[in-house]
């Protein structure tokens, strides 16, 4: 309340009995913030703004939908023919999905490359996973709703993952399904569950703020504020920042909503579901679709090999299964496969390699995933098909946490770090005079 | 910083569009690929042709009506293409719908009123494929979207047909060659022929025309709001390009004093 403006005596009436405007200062106007963040750090507030769209534009379209499996498509043509601005609000939300996914894949991705998981921020970190799989599963039955050819196959295909599971696979998939294929109580629970998880994530997003808070943001130096000269309060300086970022993304969302409301969606899903006709590619959203190539890319010869670590009662499909699911969890053990004690992916020429490469091969696993396996890569060689290059790459993901990270990390020498993060924004970056130390990062 | 962040979005964007780009590819699948026509609804700017889309609807009336539902259409919707009340009315009256049981509780039949979606013409899916040599014809309400390629595709489909099929291609019988259906084999005869319709507007009624019109009028029974969209579009898009620039000034002077 230092420096609030807003001291007039019913505030502070209200903030001695409850500090909710020395909470909001604290969060949003005093924090400080290393003065040297890129707009690679607008994404986190941008990814919150989307929550919120999502969570209000799906709050209306729910007041018009009826989950039933006789009416759902129907329920959401109307909303798209005769609600006032249905239309409107419907392709907000449809292809709100899909900003969501870019912008956390962003986050995601500018945390791999700036070392944003080390310490302190490990559970930082963690949060962020836990907020992404409830994303994933949010997106999934966000998807079944409208009850397109797309809804239902993908909701089978998915929900049969769980049949993989030892002995009790078939019990687990007919309680998800509540019935004994996917039907009305399936899309009775997706809905509601899909009304329920983004408020699961409100809720992870505030210990996700609070451990922020906390630790403090990361920026691309990766080097720890060493006093009030690096950094800046967060208001004005990130606000302003942050909504010169949202009005660049509004844009780009605006181009999809108006112009291209149904790009990222398939022509399959404005079919009304159908469970005696299969559609010819059952493709998930295409944020799924590295995770689809790699749930894929086990096929029954690699039974053997996984019997062979110990894994006796699994079946290819549970090999799959678990590959997939292993793909996701190994984000959690990241900041400790990850040895090098430089965070910054600046100053370490290897590592940087590295994350391009990676980022490359979770792309062509997009592609893979997008493609049926037995399908030829080149349409001049025959002999090299999708499933084989899912298979490369698929190593290469688990290569990249498992092998390259901790290895790397023990062998490479990283750059000179600069002492300080004021000195080379003051200074105009001008690195080699600036950092007369080559210690690497202090731990906090 | 600002231009290092725009190639490294480019190249992001490079990246998930090779992504995307094999996705579209594949579902054109192993059949031709239908030619981008020029639609007066393309582009930024596109809106409907108003008497196009009442051609199209004769077209859909006296040819696709008698197998094809639009199920998801009312008649009055039709005010959109420029009909008014009485025509609308005598649109629908063509049509009988099961009504209100009389006062001795017997089934009773009205006239479709404009506040009716377009009456079905088959009772159910399965005496629509006794009429159709077992095949069910599509409701068409949402062709134009259901289809990749929309429109593009469902030209090239209406116009695509082959008499001949090409040499050692065996078409079963029932079905039709058509170059841009998948698998080729269509249960749909050929629809259109030229002169099958007589123009209320004296337009020379070709095949060609004909699917061209009967497409545009399914792109507006799938998108009835395309021009509010559009239209409205323009203006958010202008308008956050105008706040957006505000900001980015507003911004720059706050970060002034840091630098």
């Amino acid at each position: 309340m230092a420096n609030g403006g807003t001291g007039t005596k019913i505030v502070k009436w209200v903030d001695t009995r409850l500090p909710i405007f020395s909470f909001m200062d604290h969060a949003l106007r005093d924090y400080p913030t290393p003065r040297n963040l890129s707009y690679w750090w607008n994404f986190g507030s941008l990814a919150g703004v989307v929550l919120v769209v999502m969570i209000a534009t799906g709050i209306v379209l729910a007041m018009h939908y009826t989950p039933h499996t006789a009416m759902a498509f129907d329920s959401v043509e109307r909303i798209m023919r005769d609600v006032n601005y249905g239309w409107l609000i419907r392709y907000i939300h449809m292809n709100g999905g899909s900003m969501f996914f870019i912008v956390v894949y962003i986050h995601l991705f500018r945390g791999m490359y700036y070392g944003s998981y080390k310490n302190p921020r490990e559970l930082l970190w963690w949060l962020g996973v836990v907020i992404y799989l409830l994303m994933m599963a949010t997106a999934f039955m966000g998807y079944v709703l409208p009850w397109g050819q797309m809804s239902f196959w993908g909701a089978t295909v998915i929900t049969k993952l769980f049949s993989a599971l030892p002995w009790v696979g078939e019990a687990v998939t007919e309680w998800l399904w509540g019935g004994f294929s996917v039907d009305n109580p399936t899309l009775n629970r997706f809905f509601s569950l899909h009304y329920l998880f983004p408020f699961l994530i409100v809720g992870v997003v505030v210990f996700h703020l609070v451990a922020l808070h906390t630790s403090k943001s990361s920026n691309p130096l990766g080097i720890d504020p060493r006093g009030p000269q690096d950094t800046i309060p967060f208001h004005p300086y990130y606000t302003v920042k942050d909504n010169f970022g949202l009005g660049v993304f509004f844009i780009i969302y605006a181009v999809f909503v108006f112009f291209a409301p149904d790009f990222f969606g398939e022509p399959d899903n404005y079919i009304p579901a159908n469970p005696l006709s299969t559609p010819a590619h059952i493709v998930p959203e295409w944020y799924y679709l590295p995770f689809y190539a790699i749930l894929r890319a086990v096929p029954d010869n690699f039974v053997g090999l996984w019997a062979g670590l110990g894994y006796i009662i699994i079946n290819a499909k549970l090999a799959g299964v678990i590959t997939m699911a292993a793909s996701i969890l190994v984000l959690f053990a990241l900041p400790w496969l990850d040895t090098s004690k430089v965070r910054s992916g600046r100053f370490r020429p290897v590592f940087k390699w590295f994350f391009w490469i990676f980022l490359l091969d979770v792309a062509i696993l997009g592609v893979c995933g997008a493609h049926a396996p037995d399908e030829p890569v080149f349409s001049w060689f025959k002999g090299f098909e999708y499933l084989a290059l899912a298979q490369i790459t698929t190593a290469y993901y688990f290569a990249h946490f498992l092998i390259i990270l901790p290895i790397l990390g023990k062998i490479e020498k990283p750059l000179p770090l600069p002492t300080s993060i004021s000195e080379p924004v003051l200074k105009g970056g001008s690195s080699a005079g600036a950092s007369a130390t080559a210690q690497p990062m202090e731990k906090a | 910083m600002m231009r290092k962040l725009a190639v490294s979005l480019i190249a992001l964007s490079g990246l998930v569009a090779g992504a995307i780009a094999p996705v579209m590819v594949m579902a054109a699948g192993d059949t031709a690929h239908p030619k981008a026509q020029h639609w007066s609804f393309g582009g930024i700017f596109g809106t409907y042709d108003k008497p196009q889309l009442k051609r199209g609807l004769q077209v859909y009336q006296e040819v696709c009506a008698a197998c094809h539902s639009l199920r998801l259409v009312a008649y009055r919707n039709l005010a959109a293409l420029g009909l008014d009340e009485k025509a609308i009315e005598a649109i629908a009256a063509d049509k009988e719908l099961p009504g209100e049981p009389d006062d001795e509780g017997e089934a009773t039949t009205r006239k479709a009123l404009p506040s009716d979606k377009f009456v079905p013409p088959f009772a159910n899916e399965k005496a629509a494929r006794a009429a159709n040599n077992g095949a069910l014809p599509p409701d068409l309400s949402l062709m134009t979207k259901a289809r990749v390629g929309g429109p593009d595709y469902l030209y090239a489909l209406l116009t695509g047909y082959k008499e001949e099929p090409p040499k050692g291609v065996k078409v079963p019988e029932d079905m039709h060659y058509n170059t841009y259906f998948p698998g080729h084999n269509i249960a749909m005869a050929p629809p259109l022929s030229d002169e099958g319709v007589e123009y209320a507007d004296k337009t020379k009624a070709t095949v060609p025309q004909q699917a061209k019109d009967v497409t545009a009028f399914l792109q507006w029974a799938a998108d009835p709001f395309l021009e509010d969209r559009k239209r409205m579009g323009i203006k958010v898009v202008l308008f956050l390009i105008f706040l957006t620039g505000l900001l980015y000034a507003y911004k720059r002077k706050v970060w002034a004093k840091l630098h």
